[in-house]
């Protein structure tokens, strides 16, 4: 009889890389469908254009490095950070944005690091802030939502809009944009920065007929879409709450205290939630394995700082949102919260700071 | 190989003031958004590490020991004053695109390191030699990085070398495509520390080739041994 004798831990590992990272491109879908729903096709044309290059970069790099390229690739990393970024991108940029931004976030960001784990910053946020510095134009030209402009482009406008940057019936991105009553629209935060910069109130901001209630249309939908894969993430033990958790409270926390101080001036906790890119980045963009912090009590730290960042850039920067600015940031504070907040090993009484003597 | 062929391999590869000793990289990674004003800021460096190198040989034996940093401060000071004045007078356009750069050489590591380390111990001849070479070394690397970011950012490489190099020059300037949504990153600093990173990166890259080369053509003269004990 043949005894198998293996070293602990004896525990199976039930997922390897790939699966992890498949489920959680699964618990994006309800939100890119709504997304899709209330922002047009374009968004999967990006899609689809940014896993294409991820895979060809990932691969010819990984074949430059002389690694097993082949199984880099069915990890599914790459693919994830590509739909991370397209997701990110308005979706009728120009298809060479996501190119080169994809290809960023691959060859520069991960891949001249060493790879899958050992990048500093996540891949998708920084070629995100990358072609936010370089192509500020391109990447500022979000759509209303569909419902409320003059053309409905469909797939076939949106790959023209895509490569040439006009629909197929001749329309350009800016007739697009219009809404019904001739108006080109922001996002909503957007829209909310620029009137409370022209000195009008916060409820006045709200009366632009993107918004329903203090909800921008679409947006909501979207965030709440993403809201129900992150939950779903959480349940499956993908993730844990503490990032998210502590992005959340931070940001309410802070949207808050403000509002309550002054609600002329500041919106709603409410509104900074739902209405920008807070949800997807809290649950799929910030709870990152490779870039985020490693410990629990890390997380929650390292969460709670970028909803505290996210908040300040977005009332008093010059961006109206700030997830991969605020993720990048925190990014650099890993190594540091991960040192002070190293756990208590089994049997020690005190947490065993510093070098191991 | 004998001191000049040295002095020029140190300079202009092995110890490359920009690329190894990472020296001078405020101004280098600065100014460097076209071609023009690194091939500017580099030939002016190289000016002054000539004279300052030169000067310093000339003196290094009445200089005392313990003031001698002021006195090489001063003289660098001098000779940088010296070309600031003259590309205000000939070059005055560039003067102005390159700014506070000009006046900043003075502060670069690079000339007080050779100063230092190798002027002050040497003759005139050679101290001079190595000045050129340790600015030459400098201007490529302004050069190469400029290239870089002149063709990614603006689509054109030697736009505006009239600046530089009298009107002739215009026509040297080689559009390779027009766009009308430039690649800002190349232009803005973060661009001119990844261009900084990619060169460095391709250096040592190369530097492993030659060392593989090199290690390669050795070991085939190496005399094979038979094997005497058993294959452990």
């Amino acid at each position: 009889m043949n005894y198998k004798l293996a070293s602990s831990p004896h525990q199976h590992v039930r997922r390897n890389t790939g699966q992890v990272m498949r489920m959680v491109i699964y618990a994006l879908i309800p939100g890119i469908l709504l997304q899709t729903w209330f922002f047009g096709f374009g968004v999967l044309v990006q899609i689809t254009l940014a896993i294409l290059t991820a895979v060809i970069t990932e691969a010819s790099i990984l074949e430059l490095r002389k690694r097993d390229f082949e199984r880099a690739i069915k990890d599914y990393s790459a693919i994830l950070t590509a739909i991370l970024l397209a997701i990110s991108i308005p979706p009728f940029a120009p298809w060479w944005v996501v190119v080169i931004g994809t290809f960023f976030a691959i060859a520069i960001v991960k891949q001249l690091y060493g790879g899958l784990g050992f990048n500093v910053f996540n891949p998708a946020m920084a070629a995100y802030v990358m072609l936010l510095v370089s192509f500020p134009v391109q990447m500022t030209q979000w759509m209303p939502a569909q419902s409320l402009t003059t053309h409905q482009p469909g797939i076939v406008d949106a790959i023209y809009a895509v490569f040439t940057g006009f629909s197929a019936d001749g329309f350009s991105l800016m007739q697009l944009q219009s809404a019904v009553d001739g108006h080109t629209m922001a996002t909503p935060l957007d829209a909310i920065k620029t009137g409370l910069a022209q000195g009008l109130t916060y409820e006045e901001g709200l009366q632009s007929a993107i918004f329903d209630g203090s909800l921008g249309i679409g947006w909501w939908w979207v965030s709440l879409g993403y809201l129900l894969g992150g939950l779903y993430l959480i349940r499956a033990k993908i993730i844990n709450w503490h990032i998210p958790g502590g992005m959340i409270a931070a940001m309410a926390v802070c949207a808050g205290i403000m509002f309550l101080v002054d609600g002329d001036r500041f919106a709603s906790p409410l509104f900074h939630l739902f209405n920008g890119s807070l949800i997807l980045g809290a649950f799929f963009i910030a709870t990152d394995p490779v870039s985020a912090s490693t410990t629990n009590k890390g997380r929650v730290i390292f969460g709670a700082a970028i909803g505290f960042w996210v908040y300040i850039i977005r009332t008093w920067g010059g961006y109206p949102d700030a997830i991969a600015f605020a993720v990048l940031i925190m990014n650099m504070a890993v190594p540091l919260i991960d040192y002070y907040t190293r756990p208590r090993t089994y049997g020690h009484q005190k947490t065993n700071k510093g070098v191991p003597k | 190989m004998n001191e000049f062929k040295q002095l020029s391999w140190q300079g202009l590869w092995k110890n490359n003031p920009a690329l190894v000793q990472l020296l001078g990289l405020c101004p280098l990674l600065a100014v460097t958004a076209t071609i023009t004003n690194g091939l500017g800021l580099g030939l002016a460096t190289t000016l002054v590490l000539i004279g300052s190198n030169a000067t310093v040989s000339i003196i290094r034996n009445m200089v005392p020991n313990e003031i001698r940093i002021p006195i090489f401060v001063m003289i660098i000071a001098a000779f940088v004053t010296v070309v600031q004045l003259l590309m205000n007078a000939y070059t005055f356009e560039l003067y102005q695109a390159l700014g506070i750069f000009i006046p900043l050489i003075v502060t670069n590591c690079a000339i007080i390191g050779r100063a230092e380390a190798y002027a002050s111990k040497n003759p005139i001849g050679y101290a001079a030699f190595d000045g050129m070479m340790m600015g030459l070394g400098f201007t490529a690397v302004l050069v190469i990085l400029g290239a870089m970011r002149e063709l990614l950012g603006y689509g054109t490489l030697f736009a505006g070398a009239n600046l530089l190099l009298g009107d002739w020059a215009t026509s040297l300037k080689i559009t390779v495509f027009t766009t009308d949504s430039p690649f800002l990153l190349a232009i803005l600093p973060p661009g001119a520390f990844l261009g900084m990173g990619l060169l460095i990166a391709g250096k040592n890259v190369l530097d492993k080739r030659f060392e593989r080369m090199f290690a390669a053509k050795q070991e085939a003269k190496t005399v094979q041994r038979a094997r005497v004990t058993a294959e452990s």
